[in-house]
């Protein structure tokens, strides 16, 4: 829903730190989520979070979130699916080119990054292109699966 | 401009020079502290070569290379790889655009290895305007990468000597490689960080939307300076002629990211000859910009005017007296037969053989 959208943005600090409580939560249960397999859990995991990211972020379910780095403000809601930042398109008013009647993906990410309490600047990061095997997959398994040191890679 | 080490047949590329990336004139021009002319070439909606060679002849001894572009306006016309291969053979330097929206990266990186083989020695990566706004609204968008991924895919192409998979290449596509920046869309006070990253991910060169507001690009160049990226990236401000205070407007209102102030505007309404006036414009713009530091030259979209690009290079007098390459054989004047030049005047018989 695009008024959750904004919603999630201004409240970026607060559901950054939300999910880096439930991030260690998994990251905890690792050895458990191992012996019930990760390809077992993929699909209820994968379920949960279009749920909720869908509800909260507009999620298009890439299986690789970045929005921790892009202020709470899904990417993929681009319509030119840009991962690294607002093309020269953005209308004068911060509307998207592509689709005016919304504000564009990266205004909104510039906005909500700045609310996060990190230290360096925000969305610099060079964001790899998409991996397609990952789309519809669990993006928090495999945020744990890159914690504790195994790939990311799809399963 | 001719270097000492110019290949004998024109086309073939220049020795490469210790520092640098790739065999092109432009990266030589820049690194050697010229300030460079770029031009876009507008491809036609043709498969005659002989309207390319036209198109080109405008532009020569006036600038140091052209931008072949690659459905601009998501607009259908002849492909950049072909522009860029049918010029480059007759020794022009290419600035080779590369747009995101069309190909997915196993399209593009044959096209690189293709376009370098070809003697492309510089390439524009873009993410490129949206379906919607072009003729062919109903195609897909494909945007696999984006301008940043692919700037990080062709740099680790050419010096790691690698695919995007890790699969090895025999010989790396020595290329200069390029990105597009605009300073004046939302959010502002983001577009010099900005193109601090597209530094990060491999952008040597950068040509810039049409500046026609100065005090918003002078305020862009200050905050690029602070940072210092202006010492890591030759910067390209873009300029043209605007052919009419209606064209200016409709301009304003339907190319995705052009800023054009209302005093602009009201200037061309109000002036006698509205296209010379454009043209006027234009050099003010580009006297203003060669002021600020940390500007390393110009790239000229003129779109539908591209003739009066040789007026606006001499009378900015942008060169300084410089003369860009330009071809031996005088293609404006030759006659054409089928798309192959016959030359009206003997030049140089060397470079007349090659071309037979």
């Amino acid at each position: 829903m695009y008024r959750m959208r904004l919603w999630s943005v201004r409240h970026a600090h607060s559901l950054k730190r939300m999910y880096a409580v439930l991030e260690r939560g998994l990251v905890f249960c690792e050895p458990l989520l191992r012996r019930i397999g990760y390809r077992r859990l993929d699909a209820p995991f994968a379920r949960v979070e279009s749920l909720t990211k869908g509800f909260l972020l507009d999620s298009q379910n890439c299986g690789q979130c970045i929005v921790g780095f892009t202020g709470l403000s899904c990417p993929m809601n681009c319509p030119k699916k840009m991962r690294n930042g607002p093309c020269g398109g953005v209308r004068a008013d911060g509307a998207c080119e592509v689709d005016p009647r919304m504000r564009c993906v990266w205004v909104l990410a510039w906005d909500g990054a700045r609310r996060l309490d990190d230290e360096q600047v925000p969305l610099q990061a060079v964001q790899p292109p998409v991996d397609h095997q990952l789309i519809g997959r669990s993006a928090w398994l495999r945020e744990v699966r890159i914690k504790v040191g195994s790939s990311g890679h799809a399963i | 401009m001719q270097f000492e080490d110019e290949p004998v047949t024109p086309g073939d590329p220049l020795p490469i020079r210790p520092g640098h990336s790739s065999f092109g004139r432009l990266e030589r021009v820049l690194r050697g502290g010229g300030f460079a002319v770029t031009a876009e070439i507008a491809p036609p909606d043709s498969a005659n070569p002989a309207e390319v060679y036209k198109r080109a002849a405008l532009f020569d001894g006036y600038v140091d290379a052209m931008n072949a572009t690659d459905g601009s306006g998501a607009n259908c016309h002849m492909s950049s790889v072909g522009m860029c291969s049918l010029l480059t053979r007759r020794g022009y330097a290419m600035v080779m655009q590369v747009s995101a929206r069309d190909r997915n990266r196993i399209a593009i990186q044959g096209d690189i290895l293709g376009a370098a083989a070809m003697g492309v020695a510089s390439i524009l990566c873009l993410t490129g305007d949206g379906v919607d706004v072009g003729d062919h609204p109903q195609a897909k968008p494909v945007f696999d990468l984006d301008c940043m991924s692919m700037l990080n895919m062709i740099r680790h192409m050419r010096d790691e000597s690698r695919f995007l998979s890790g699969r090895e290449l025999t010989e790396p596509p020595r290329v200069f490689l390029g990105a597009a920046a605009n300073p004046f869309a939302p959010p502002l006070d983001y577009r010099p960080h900005r193109l601090a990253k597209k530094v990060a991910a491999g952008a040597q060169f950068v040509q810039t939307q049409y500046c026609f507001d100065i005090d918003a690009f002078r305020r862009y160049m200050d905050a690029v300076r602070e940072a210092g990226t202006h010492e890591k990236v030759f910067i390209l401000a873009g300029v043209g002629p605007l052919a009419s205070a209606r064209s200016a407007e409709w301009i304003r209102g339907n190319v995705p990211g052009v800023h054009i102030p209302d005093a602009v505007i009201r200037r061309l309404k109000t002036a006698r000859n509205q296209q010379q006036e454009g043209v006027n414009i234009c050099i003010e713009m580009i006297h203003q910009i060669r002021e600020i530091h940390g500007v390393h030259g110009i790239h000229i979209m003129a779109y539908r005017q591209e003739h009066r690009v040789a007026e606006i290079v001499e009378r900015s007098g942008v060169l300084g007296g410089r003369m860009p390459w330009r071809p031996a054989v005088d293609w404006k004047n030759a006659e054409w037969d089928q798309g192959h030049p016959v030359a009206t005047h003997t030049p140089d018989r060397q470079v007349l053989e090659s071309v037979s």
